[in-house]
């Protein structure tokens, strides 16, 4: 039996340890990591807690993310739970058996601290390997702080390994900004958590001898489009479970989760829609852009896979104009965001202004300052009724302006 | 909300130190952030550490910050990095230095008109500690010029932050502490 680990009501944790401290009240079987910066402490603070007793699972140093995510499709095909960490370089190595994870119905947690992606080498936050691996076929929850770190991996448990669900569950965090910034964090008990999460349920088990089955196996043109079909069916509905595991947490810990996060849009002109720590910092530029008398509002995605397309609909359904925030280089097109965004708002009948700002690729700063001039771009065009500043800016760019259409 | 700007060399505790910082104060029932500009930087090179402090929950994650406090726990970075950056009008320096502060502002003349005070973290760390972590001291002169907390308490509220370690070396911590509290001026 794992020894408990004494906690206080409020902890000062940066979000590594908080993540660290959620694997580890999980009750998880088997690790296998591979540690890259920034996610190296998840996987290390894990590991102390092992050698120090407080964990009762094995933990399997491997030789790459490649053989880190095998081993989790290993163990949790073999029937137990299974978990690991990793960002950037890492995860794009791992992105082949992400989509074996996701095939096979293994409720795999990762835990992905985002980092920009190569060349040129960077350690720092961006959101390229969230964009890398957000068509794996696993549920993504995003967070903002420690706390959600903290929160939604355990929360990662329940959601994915729900019967009706069975898919690997990813939970990504800033790099630095959230991952190396300790902040307070009211954790849960180690009981209480441990009977949040529950029990692991094994399905098709390969242990389970008395009913032998096979995994990954090779399915041609006869059943490989059923198969795939009926994965992204239960991927759509996982929706469902989401909410009735954020319902489930809020009676216990007040802490209140939505598929679409938002802050002051009820009465929002203007909005910026962002990911990850921008989401925080954008409601202070709310809030100030609010006293100069613009009604501005801050959305996210809390669950960017399954896509809460309805949500996103209800909540841009009276916006004049909404900022599109993608940080990750998008390669040729728009960003990620500004794409789906759009998309939503067309099919669901409305014509807001829609921008889109590329920014801090590779950690760069974002300031206040630089939110507070998306709102004033968002201002002009929502007064004029049409995109009066080009459609695709990088905000925070050093150097001569760089615009698109 | 206030803000504060460690200059360090990486190693000389920082880090660690903006962290205790934090952990005490969020015992208070603040609430704080603590973090770092890290980069590949390797053990020796000139590194920034910040904390902010709230009676909110802290929002903002800019890395941008117009510091109240700038705590320089390297001597030499006085003169090699920008120590002034983004100050305030009414920004506050504790300075780690064996100098004067006469001796300070005469050698580094950016700091002259400004709120000025130093203490030699590096000899009250090798005297009490044994080596060069000037965090432990820095803290005990912010304790002094920021009047946060009063001595006893965050003597107290530190043993519990370093409650992991040997006796001894708590002791030699409580003393850098108690030595910087009284000598920082």
């Amino acid at each position: 039996m794992a020894k408990k680990y004494e906690l206080n009501e409020v902890e000062v944790w940066d979000g590594n340890m908080a993540a660290a401290h959620a694997l580890r009240q999980a009750d998880i079987d088997i690790v296998a990591a591979y540690p890259i910066t920034p996610s190296t402490p998840i996987v290390q603070n894990y590991s102390k807690f092992l050698a120090d007793g407080y964990v009762d699972g094995e933990f399997i140093m491997v030789e790459s993310e490649h053989s880190a995510m095998s081993g989790c499709v290993a163990a949790s095909a073999a029937g137990v739970r299974a978990a690991t960490a990793t960002s950037s370089q890492g995860f794009a190595l791992m992105v082949e058996v992400l989509y074996q994870a996701s095939g096979m119905r293994l409720p795999i947690v990762l835990t992905v601290v985002n980092r920009a992606l190569a060349a040129p080498l960077n350690v720092n936050g961006d959101h390229s390997d969230m964009y890398l691996g957000r068509d794996a076929g696993w549920i993504n929850l995003c967070s903002y702080n420690p706390q959600e770190a903290y929160d939604l991996t355990l929360m990662a448990f329940r959601i994915g390994e729900d019967l009706n669900v069975r898919l690997p569950v990813m939970v990504h965090q800033d790099g630095f900004i959230c991952s190396h910034t300790a902040q307070n964090v009211r954790p849960l008990q180690d009981e209480e958590a441990r009977e949040f999460v529950g029990e692991f349920k094994p399905v098709n088990s390969m242990l389970d001898v008395a009913n032998p089955v096979t995994h990954g196996v090779q399915t041609e043109e006869d059943w490989h489009f059923e198969h795939k079909a009926r994965q992204h069916n239960d991927l759509m509905n996982s929706m469902k479970t989401i909410n009735e595991v954020f319902a489930e947490f809020k009676d216990r810990t007040g802490r209140e989760y939505t598929p679409v996060y938002t802050y002051k849009m009820d009465d929002a002109d203007v909005a910026i829609f962002a990911l990850g720590t921008t989401v925080e910092s954008a409601r202070i530029a709310a809030d100030q852009m609010r006293q100069k008398g613009i009604k501005a509002g801050v959305v996210s995605l809390r669950v960017l896979r399954p896509f809460p397309f309805k949500e996103v609909q209800e909540v841009l359904s009276n916006v004049k104009a909404v900022a599109t925030l993608d940080r990750s280089a998008p390669g040729g097109t728009f960003g990620m965001l500004f794409n789906e965004i759009s998309a939503a708002l067309l099919a669901g009948g409305k014509k807001p202004v829609v921008l889109n700002y590329i920014y801090g690729l590779g950690g760069r700063d974002t300031t206040i300052n630089m939110l507070k001039e998306v709102y004033e771009d968002l201002d002009k065009c929502a007064k004029a009724g049409e995109a009066v500043v080009p459609l695709q800016q990088f905000l925070g760019l050093r150097g001569p302006k760089l615009s698109f259409y | 909300m206030l803000e504060i700007r460690w200059h360090s060399r990486a190693g000389q505790g920082a880090v660690t130190g903006a962290k205790g910082l934090a952990d005490v104060v969020a015992n208070t029932g603040k609430y704080v952030q603590a973090f770092a500009f890290y980069g590949s930087a390797k053990r020796g090179a000139a590194m920034t550490a910040y904390n902010r402090v709230d009676e909110q929950p802290i929002l903002n994650h800019e890395k941008f910050m117009r510091p109240d406090y700038v705590l320089v726990i390297d001597p030499g970075l006085t003169y090699t990095a920008d120590i002034t950056a983004n100050e305030k009008e009414n920004t506050k320096y504790i300075i780690t230095t064996h100098l004067s502060k006469e001796e300070l502002i005469k050698s580094q003349p950016k700091l002259e008109g400004k709120e000025v005070y130093v203490v030699d973290c590096m000899q009250i760390s090798l005297d009490t500690i044994g080596r060069a972590i000037p965090n432990a001291p820095m803290l005990g002169a912010l304790m002094k010029v920021s009047g946060m907390f009063d001595l006893d308490y965050f003597k107290g509220a530190m043993k519990k932050v370093l409650s992991k370690f040997p006796q001894k070396i708590i002791d030699a911590n409580m003393a850098a502490i108690e030595r910087a509290y009284n000598e920082v001026h």
